[in-house]
């Protein structure tokens, strides 16, 4: 940053976004310059010979060749201090908020504003002192940037020594608040606010495999497909699907320190709407405002789209940064879709050659790069662990999972959330599909689980997640025959997939009472679904039928359970005694009783007669009913093809007869 | 006086290659003499250091090399605005074609406008009473949102787009929507269609027309939404006016984007459009909204013809990416005899959920509503399942979900064309029809409201 030596240029062509330049000499790549007249900020992205081509993060219309530009020496960067946090930043990291002070409602060009307010006094307290020796990382002291996030001043990457001077006070985030002397005597000044290029990544010690979850209070997420702290998610969906509801839901409620928010070319009333909700949600948490642990990083889908490109490197910088105090981070990315559409259009005006659908051949290494930039990592300069996990959603073409992005996404990252369309008409939220969604942390994360939740809990989920698998090839079944031909054993297979489909996963975002359910509880829900599950299987063993246990009042009180409060887990105890009672009882009564309804099917009749019967005669004539059972399905089916062969061949002749006509 | 050029190098499609010029700005305007005499605007698409890239809003067709005379004008393409816009006509460049005269500019803007700080928005929640059950109610609109119909060939999607200028109030204010309407592409008699609709009503007092039709230049097309969207942020933020903006077709604007992209020979991104038209529309979509200490509003409601009724076809696919739900007109209703033939299901409103409840509609518009979607969605699998199985291998209860089904097409969705339904007869209504289901299948509703409206 010292040697910053002003070269200046003169501009050759403009193609949109795309600038031309002749003139830079000794400009390196990725240097930041400032284009014409009104000092729009650019980035240099080609050099060929004297030929410089530049991407402008602004609008560049009214601009002529041969007007200035000048290299300013340094990488696109990000400043990094105090005041980060509870801001809006654009893709660039300008403050939204004093850009509009500045140039009113609508966003102007050229606009110079510093990300950090340089006015502000912050309280610095030291926690080291003089003579300490220090290394990248070191934290030097701390400043309570928010109620809850204690903003640790490192030493930048790349100075080490021993402390000259350090002292405690109040300063501006460009006040001298340490001096360190390194080896070869060259004195360091240390600001709280230090600089960082937002294309490199920021220097950590090691990296290793998560291990807790991220907990989201999502019911279908953090118990079926979960994402670890450090881990790597992604939600690819067509629109209409809840994306950014989930998005928007994890930002709400996951456990982590810090929340980047990136809104990558998405609508600006979604972050009106995050904007005006979050200072007023309460963390679950620390009880604070959201806004006290957020930081938004806004490029709305008519903002330039070069600055699109940016702002996935510019959230991701700061969020890094947080890691490294020993925070841990989650970064959400809506939408990374529109991110890959910048790197398109900037790659078409650059006249590269495309690779597939027109994307740049090197989306899949930029797509890889993005993505590992999260992890869990032992930081640099002291002993403190941080994590950064990213969660991306992915917006493909028609909700058309072949997408050259969806591809290269699902290649690097370890949870998949599979929105779905038919179950986003059906209203049923968040819409992520059970049997296509999956999650390779599953394991990272059992023995945390076993150890903090329940010992079974891996098992409970696995034998729903079985079960939802069975519902799939039984559907198939009753889609063509109806439910009446199931066995009993089949028929509560749907009933208690139908219950995890909509007592589980099912959660409304909006309802205040239900949009947050803590771990523990959602692992007493599962546990009674599956309990209910077991006591019925077992009577139905017994030989009782499905049709003849009726328990309206559990099941009731099972769809009402995500009502109970995080407080009163001692509830499910009650529910869970209640399922066992209540099961028992009514098939009791109802072996009893059976035989009393004669005028129902011939069916239920011949089924009722063998409850009385003793197990082996039983058995014998379930084997029976069960051959009767497959010939009736078999029977409907052919006779269902018949049908379907009918109304083809009247559709063949009307067909044909159409075509006569036309002939 | 403004250097005149003669050195057009190379003309095709569209476009004209200008050589040996001087400082010329991206994005100017320019006036082009053709060998008759006759004027044609155009605009500088790519600028190099003396070669000058122009897009011809009226094509190229009479040009020539030696004798075309192009003039640059120094600025981008500017309209001239005034509250007096309201009841006039103009052709899709913004001039006036109704013989009343130029308009008396109280200022110039530029057509590009510029994007809204997110930082100074504010959030869209006042809802909207378009009179329409399936809207209303189902799919809600709101002030400031941008609500698209996704409609097919020969579908009532004017009908339904009349319909909603016509009966749009805030509930409890009176009329006091502008509306803005947008044509690109359509054909004479679809314009006349809304010209009369307004003209009867007497809605074209408050309305500004901008008609860019079938015959009309195609590439033309692709300012005529800019237009009307300045127009419409002139009257919204400056004369706070609540103003509708009604585009139609966007199917013809992507068209149109495509031919001038592949004039230019750019990589076609998915079925031959161009890489950023995501990124285009979204500077028409995004100009819709509402901003923070200012009294006026826009709101959009933009139609597309979603070619082969194929949502995911690019066009309805990248519009329903940025628009804040979409209206889906469905074949089937039509035929089924139903207008406005609305298919609830796929239909969404995305603020919805801010722009109800108590205070807004009535407290129990989500939960009702939820309760019919529901219901409605269940109907319709049973009547799928009838098909294939006969209507007697359905259960008792799955018999009445489906004449359910049919009771909320023929009673529910379907409506009169100049029929306003208050949003709590849609409600009452709701409950009404919800009386057909049994009293345990109604799991969205709570206990006290059905014994407080189900009469």
């Amino acid at each position: 940053m010292s040697s910053k030596k002003q070269e200046k240029g003169a501009i050759t062509r403009i193609a949109g976004p795309v600038v031309g330049a002749t003139g830079l000499k000794g400009v390196k790549m990725n240097e930041v310059v400032r284009v014409g007249k009104e000092r729009l900020i650019g980035e240099v992205v080609e050099l060929n010979e004297d030929n410089v081509s530049i991407q402008v993060y602004e609008e560049t219309a009214g601009i002529k060749p041969g007007e200035p530009v000048e290299a300013l020496g340094e990488p696109l960067s990000v400043s990094l201090g105090p005041g980060v946090i509870g801001s809006i930043y654009d893709g660039i990291q300008r403050p939204l908020d004093l850009v509009k002070e500045e140039t009113g409602d609508f966003i102007s060009r050229g606009v110079d504003i510093p990300a950090l307010d340089v006015d502000k006094k912050w309280e610095f307290s030291s926690e080291i002192k003089k003579g300490d020796k220090v290394s990248t990382g070191t934290i030097v002291g701390a400043v309570p940037e928010t109620v809850i996030i204690k903003h640790k001043v490192m030493v930048p990457p790349g100075i080490s020594g021993r402390v000259e001077k350090i002292s405690s006070g109040k300063y501006t985030v460009e006040d001298e608040i340490a001096v360190i002397k390194d080896d070869s005597g060259k004195k360091h000044s240390i600001k709280m606010a230090q600089r960082w290029p937002v294309r490199k990544k920021r220097p950590y010690g090691k990296k290793s495999p998560p291990e807790e979850p991220l907990i989201s209070g999502q019911r279908v997420i953090d118990t079926f497909f979960p994402i670890a702290k450090g881990g790597t998610a992604s939600i690819p969906g067509p629109f209409g699907s809840g994306k950014t509801v989930v998005q928007q839901q994890l930002a709400k409620w996951a456990d982590a320190d810090i929340i980047i928010y990136i809104g990558c070319g998405e609508r600006g009333n979604e972050m009106t709407d995050v904007l005006t909700e979050f200072p007023e949600l309460e963390d679950p948490h620390t009880g604070e405002p959201l806004m006290k642990r957020t930081v938004l990083i806004a490029n709305t889908s008519n903002m330039p789209v070069a600055a699109r490109e940016a702002s996935i490197y510019t959230g991701t910088t700061i969020a890094e940064y947080f890691r490294d105090m020993g925070y841990k981070v989650a970064l959400m990315a809506d939408s990374t879709s529109r991110w890959a559409e910048a790197l398109r259009e900037m790659s078409g005006r650059l006249e590269e050659m495309p690779g597939e659908e027109g994307y740049p051949a090197y989306l899949a290494s930029r797509v890889a790069e993005f993505y590992e930039r999260g992890g869990r990592v032992k930081c640099l300069g002291g002993n403190r662990e941080g994590s950064l996990s990213i969660i991306g959603a992915v917006s493909p073409p028609g909700g058309d999972l072949s997408d050259p992005m969806v591809k290269n996404t699902l290649r690097v990252v370890k949870v998949f959330w599979a929105l779905d369309d038919d179950l986003a008409s059906q209203r049923h939220f968040p819409a992520i599909h059970w049997l296509r969604s999956y999650s390779l942390y599953k394991d990272n994360i059992k023995d945390y689980m076993e150890k903090e939740i329940a010992d079974n809990f891996m098992e409970i989920r696995d034998a729903a997640v079985s079960l939802l698998q069975k519902e799939e090839s039984l559907e198939e079944i009753v889609r063509l025959v109806g439910v009446e031909s199931l066995s009993s054993a089949d028929r509560q297979v749907l009933d208690s997939a139908k219950m995890i489909r909509e007592d589980f996963f099912q959660q409304h975002a909006f309802d205040p009472a239900e949009t947050f359910t803590p771990i523990k509880q959602q692992y007493r829900m599962l546990n009674s679904i599956m309990l209910f599950y077991d006591k019925m299987i077992k009577e139905i063993e017994k030989g009782t039928d499905f049709e003849d246990v009726s328990v309206e009042g559990v099941r009731e009180k099972i769809a009402k359970m995500k009502y109970i409060e995080a407080e009163n887990l001692k509830e499910f105890d009650k529910l869970d005694e209640e399922i066992k009672k209540e099961i028992t009882k009514s098939a009791g009564e109802n072996t009893q009783k059976s035989g009393k309804d004669k005028e129902v099917k011939e069916e239920t009749t011949k089924k009722s007669g063998k409850k009385s019967k003793p197990k082996e005669e039983t058995k014998k004539i379930e084997d029976l009913e069960k051959e009767k059972r497959q010939k009736k399905v078999t029977d409907k089916i052919k006779k269902k093809k018949k049908n379907v062969d009918k109304v083809k061949e009247a559709e063949e002749n009307s067909d044909s007869k159409t075509g006569n006509k036309k002939s | 006086m403004r250097q005149e050029y003669l050195t057009v190098k190379s003309i095709s499609g569209p476009l004209f290659y200008v050589q040996k010029t001087k400082d010329i700005s991206y994005g100017e305007i320019a006036q082009i003499k053709l060998p008759s005499e006759e004027l044609r605007l155009g605009q500088v698409l790519e600028v190099n250091k003396d070669v000058v890239l122009l897009q011809l809003f009226a094509g190229t067709s009479g040009a020539n090399l030696n004798n075309s005379r192009v003039k640059f004008l120094g600025e981008g393409l500017k309209l001239p605005v005034s509250e007096d816009i309201q009841g006039r006509i103009f052709d899709g460049m913004g001039n006036p074609i109704d013989d009343a005269g130029q308009v008396i500019a109280d200022k110039k803007l530029d057509i590009d406008g510029r994007p809204i700080n997110p930082y100074s928005r504010s959030y869209p929640e006042e809802f909207i009473q378009t009179g329409i059950s399936a809207i209303d109610a189902m799919n809600t609109l709101v002030r400031g949102q941008k609500l698209p119909i996704f409609s097919g060939s020969g579908l009532p999607h004017n009908r339904i787009a009349a319909q909603i200028a016509r009966q749009a109030k805030v509930k409890g204010g009176k009329d006091d929507f502008c509306v803005i309407f947008a044509a690109m592409g359509i054909t004479f008699e679809e314009a006349q269609y809304f010209i009369s609709d307004f003209r009867k009503t007497g809605a074209i007092e408050r309305a500004v027309l901008y008609l860019n039709l079938a015959d009309d230049p195609a590439i033309e097309r692709l300012a005529t939404p800019k237009i009307a969207l300045t127009a419409a942020e002139y009257l919204a933020f400056e004369k706070d006016y609540h103003v509708v903006v009604i585009m139609t077709n966007m199917t013809n604007y992507a068209e149109a984007l495509r031919e001038v992209s592949a004039a230019r020979k750019e990589i076609p991104g998915r079925r031959g459009y161009p890489g950023y038209m995501y990124t285009d529309l979204a500077t028409i979509y995004e100009r819709a909204g509402k901003i923070k200490g200012k009294k006026g509003s826009i709101t959009q409601i933009p139609i597309l013809t979603m070619p082969n009724d194929d949502k995911t076809h690019p066009i309805p696919d990248l519009t329903g990416y940025i628009t804040e739900g979409q209206i889906i007109v469905s074949r089937e209703l039509e035929h089924n005899g139903i207008y406005p033939p609305v298919d609830v299901l796929p239909s969404l409103s995305r603020l919805k959920q801010k722009g109800i409840g108590e205070g807004k509609t009535r407290e129990d518009h989500s939960a009702v509503t939820s309760q019919l979607f529901a219901a409605y969605a269940k109907g319709k699998q049973a009547k799928e399942l009838a098909v294939i199985l006969g209507e007697a291998a359905l259960s008792d209860v799955d018999k009445k979900f489906s004449a359910f089904a049919d009771k909320y097409e023929k009673e529910y969705v379907s409506q009169e064309e100049y029929e306003g339904r208050s949003i709590e007869e849609s409600l009452d209504l709701a409950w009404e029809l919800l009386k057909m289901l049994p009293k345990e299948e109604l799991k969205r509703v709570k206990e006290e409201q059905i014994k407080k409206y189900m009469k």
